[in-house]
């Protein structure tokens, strides 16, 4: 493509002639690189996502506990899960967090990338910002864990030096779920912040520039012009991030585990207990289902409500 | 969804790959390599001493040791058995074998027994049978038991002024504590120097508590409560092994868990939400609480403790009037889909004999399961100084009760992890055990 581009047009008379002459085998060839740059992705896509997925509906309408072959069942997973009271807990707590998660996530990262813009112009500050973003989940979650201690957490010790109570953050019913979301939020603020940084810089300066001469305020600049521009780039880190943290499992699997009682059981971490820990792959299979259902339907829903796919600069 | 899938998928792909390169690098049966996995990092230089001594005696067998901590052992053994390169020998639990079996992933060891000629009758009573089936089969032979002790912390017992003899004839019962609890009462202090059982106690600034908390214990209380709840006649299930109706809306049961609760509640034991995340025995270690209740295996970890001097003394005498503790045992079990059936069975063997079970025994960390090697552990601990009377008293006198037994362990865990939880941090009442019971079983419905 890009080579045709930099050569100078052929007479046009001369054109269809050619494209007739060579629209067959040229198609054909431009169809077999394809593939075969496809194909490692391919290999990919099948092995780990088509298949599994295809054989984990099919798991979901069987009882199957790894060891013996599954048992068609038909949709009596699907009835058990309705009426499944932890199901309802997993998911009233995983909206909890996702609620607490994404608010707190996009407002910090548009903050943090007005900041990016317009006073930390630094290489190296912008790369700081990322830092969390770049240490394992499960790193970051035991650094938390570790500070959040209710006995030995640095943050109890500022605490109790201040004269206030101590806090169970991972222990308490009331505080587990806010405490991960914040260590997520934390991790995942810089790299969201980057994502929005770029939202930004693809907003063209005149807009601004118009702005300034009708005698707009900041505030006026950024309600009007910045947030309704960056709204293609908002649609897609929402997407993203409820998607992702709908799926917290490895905060929670190396902190509480689920607990306190059921305050953080978290529906992944719920899958996960009911496949790896009571052996119930069916329905940890027709739970995975519903999830997967539960965002699709919030993907569709958040890019048609926020017209992801179109922006107002055209 | 797809993430689950795909690390499932990748899961059995990673151990799809490493039984391909096991079975290249061990080419089945001639090599005669045996693997061999367990849990406990303290117990592994006695058994690496075992299969030195073992590969002496039999040039031609190898064996592979591989240690895995607790929480990772079972998921890797699963995902083996699925893969089918699960170790050919494997360190087993009594909460888990159950299910191994009924999905015949284990070897019986019936023939074997016969034909070797293998004396049951050497292991402390009680800890051969745990390891037959419901099937009738044997699926394990006996390594070592464990049973529950009170760790104390002897300065602070002597502060407050009790005697080594008074902590190891304290008496319980489920209304008022009895002298169990006006110890830890007693032995509980707060920030301005105030004991538990004084007036102007502040439990909310407690700077030592009588008694330490690991957790709420799940549905067996093995180190937690079950040493109580063993000395008021109840049972966890209708009969043990292979109970399939669980008795938690006993009012014994739950008049003792009301009452251990209340401790926290009166601040004398940690509350449960400050123990996310922390060591039961480090606390200890740090001296912030003066008397933990706890498993002999963990005898090396509260001996070791710098600046801590540490005392055994026996649980307390229940309404019976008699001690009781939990009575769990180990055993060797062979994968099913072993390529090398003869070497395991001889390694089985020879880990379930004297030979083996002496040189662990010479170790002093655990109690091996024969007799005689058992009394030459207490005696290999006695020569570091730790007297383990109050541990094997229970052993002598007969006051152990079997960690129960059942199918879906698992799912009973499932139910009475969150709800013991609930109970112990004051969420719920004791009686809402009731209403938990009823769901147990009817997983065995």
């Amino acid at each position: 493509m890009t080579t045709l581009t930099k050569h100078p047009p052929a007479p046009t008379f001369k054109a269809p002639q050619l494209s007739k002459r060579g629209r067959g085998p040229s198609k054909l060839r431009e169809l077999r690189i394809a593939l075969l740059f496809i194909f490692p992705a391919m290999i990919g896509l099948v092995a780990f996502s088509l298949v599994p997925t295809i054989r984990g509906i099919y798991l979901s309408f069987t009882e199957y506990n790894i060891l013996g072959e599954p048992k068609w069942i038909g949709i009596d997973n699907y009835t058990a899960i309705f009426a499944d009271e932890l199901f309802w807990n997993a998911m009233a707590v995983t909206i909890q967090y996702v609620a607490i998660n994404i608010v707190f996530q996009i407002v910090i990262a548009i903050g943090l990338a007005l900041l990016m813009q317009s006073v930390a112009k630094s290489t190296f500050i912008r790369a700081a910002l990322l830092l969390p973003f770049l240490v394992a989940n499960v790193i970051v979650a035991l650094l938390w864990f570790w500070m959040l201690d209710y006995q030995i957490g640095i943050v109890n010790e500022v605490i109790s030096w201040l004269g206030l109570p101590r806090v169970a953050f991972f222990g308490s019913e009331q505080w587990a779920i806010p405490t991960i979301a914040f260590v997520n939020v934390w991790r995942h603020m810089g790299y969201t912040a980057l994502l929005v940084f770029a939202g930004l810089q693809a907003i063209p300066h005149h807009v601004y520039e118009v702005a300034s001469l009708d005698g707009a305020s900041r505030t006026r600049t950024f309600w009007s012009i910045t947030m309704p521009l960056l709204r293609p780039v908002l649609a897609l880190v929402l997407v993203v991030t409820v998607i992702g943290s709908f799926q917290v499992f490895d905060t929670v699997a190396v902190t509480t585990g689920g607990g306190p009682v059921n305050a953080t059981r978290v529906i992944q971490m719920y899958i996960y207990q009911k496949a790896f820990g009571e052996s119930d792959f069916g329905y940890a299979s027709a739970l995975s289902v519903v999830l997967f259902v539960i965002l699709a339907l919030v993907a569709f829903i958040q890019m048609k409500f926020l017209r992801g796919n179109e922006s107002d600069l055209d | 969804m797809k993430k689950t899938l795909g690390a499932v998928a990748a899961a059995a792909a990673v151990a799809l790959t490493l039984s391909l390169s096991a079975c290249a690098a061990t080419p089945g049966e001639t090599s005669g390599e045996i693997n061999y996995w367990l849990w406990d990092s303290n117990q592994l230089p006695a058994y690496k001493q075992c299969a030195t001594d073992f590969t002496k005696a039999n040039p031609d067998i190898k064996v592979k040791i591989t240690q895995r901590g607790w929480g990772d052992y079972w998921t890797t053994l699963s995902n083996g058995f699925v893969a089918g390169n699960a170790p050919d020998v494997f360190v087993n639990h009594l909460s888990k074998y159950p299910e191994y079996a009924a999905n015949d992933q284990l070897l019986p060891l019936d023939d074997a027994v016969k034909k070797d000629g293998i004396d049951l009758d050497i292991y402390n009573e009680g800890l051969a049978d745990l390891w037959v089936g419901q099937d009738d089969h044997r699926y394990g032979l006996p390594k070592d038991w464990d049973t529950v002790a009170m760790f104390y912390n002897k300065n602070l017992v002597e502060d407050a002024g009790y005697t080594e003899e008074q902590l190891g004839n304290l008496d319980w019962n489920p209304q008022d504590g009895g002298s169990y609890e006006k110890a830890i009462a007693h032995l509980t202090v707060d920030k301005s120097g105030k004991r538990g059982d004084e007036a102007g106690f502040d439990k909310n600034q407690v700077a030592v508590y009588g008694l330490g908390l690991e957790s709420s214990g799940s549905g067996q209380g093995q180190t937690q409560w079950s040493f109580l709840t063993g000395t008021t006649g109840w049972t966890h299930t209708d009969k043990n092994p292979w109970g399939t109706k669980f008795n938690y809306d006993d009012p014994r049961f739950q008049d003792t868990i009301a009452w251990w609760a209340g401790l926290a509640d009166k601040g004398y034991m940690p509350k449960l939400e400050t123990t996310v995340g922390a060591s039961v025995a480090d606390a200890f270690g740090a001296g912030k609480a003066a008397i933990n209740t706890q498993g002999s295996w963990m005898i090396g970890q509260y001996t070791s403790y710098k600046g801590i001097e540490t005392g055994i003394a026996p649980t307390p005498t229940g309404p019976d009037g008699k001690r009781a503790s939990m009575f769990n045992g180990l055993a060797d079990s062979i994968y099913a889909g072993t390529k090398n059936p003869e070497a395991s069975l001889k390694w089985v063997e020879h880990l379930a004999s004297a030979d083996c079970q002496d040189v662990v025994a010479s170790t002093g960390v655990v109690f091996p399961a024969i007799k005689s090697s058992s009394e030459k552990a207490a005696a290999a601990f006695e020569a570091k100084g730790i007297d383990v009377s109050a541990f094997t008293t229970h052993v002598e006198n007969g006051t152990t009760i079997l960690f129960p037994i059942s199918e879906n362990a698992a799912k009973v865990d499932g139910l009475m992890v969150p709800a013991m939880d609930a109970v112990l941090s004051g969420k719920k009442d004791a009686s809402s055990l009731t209403e938990v019971n009823k769901k147990v079983n009817a997983l065995f419905e």
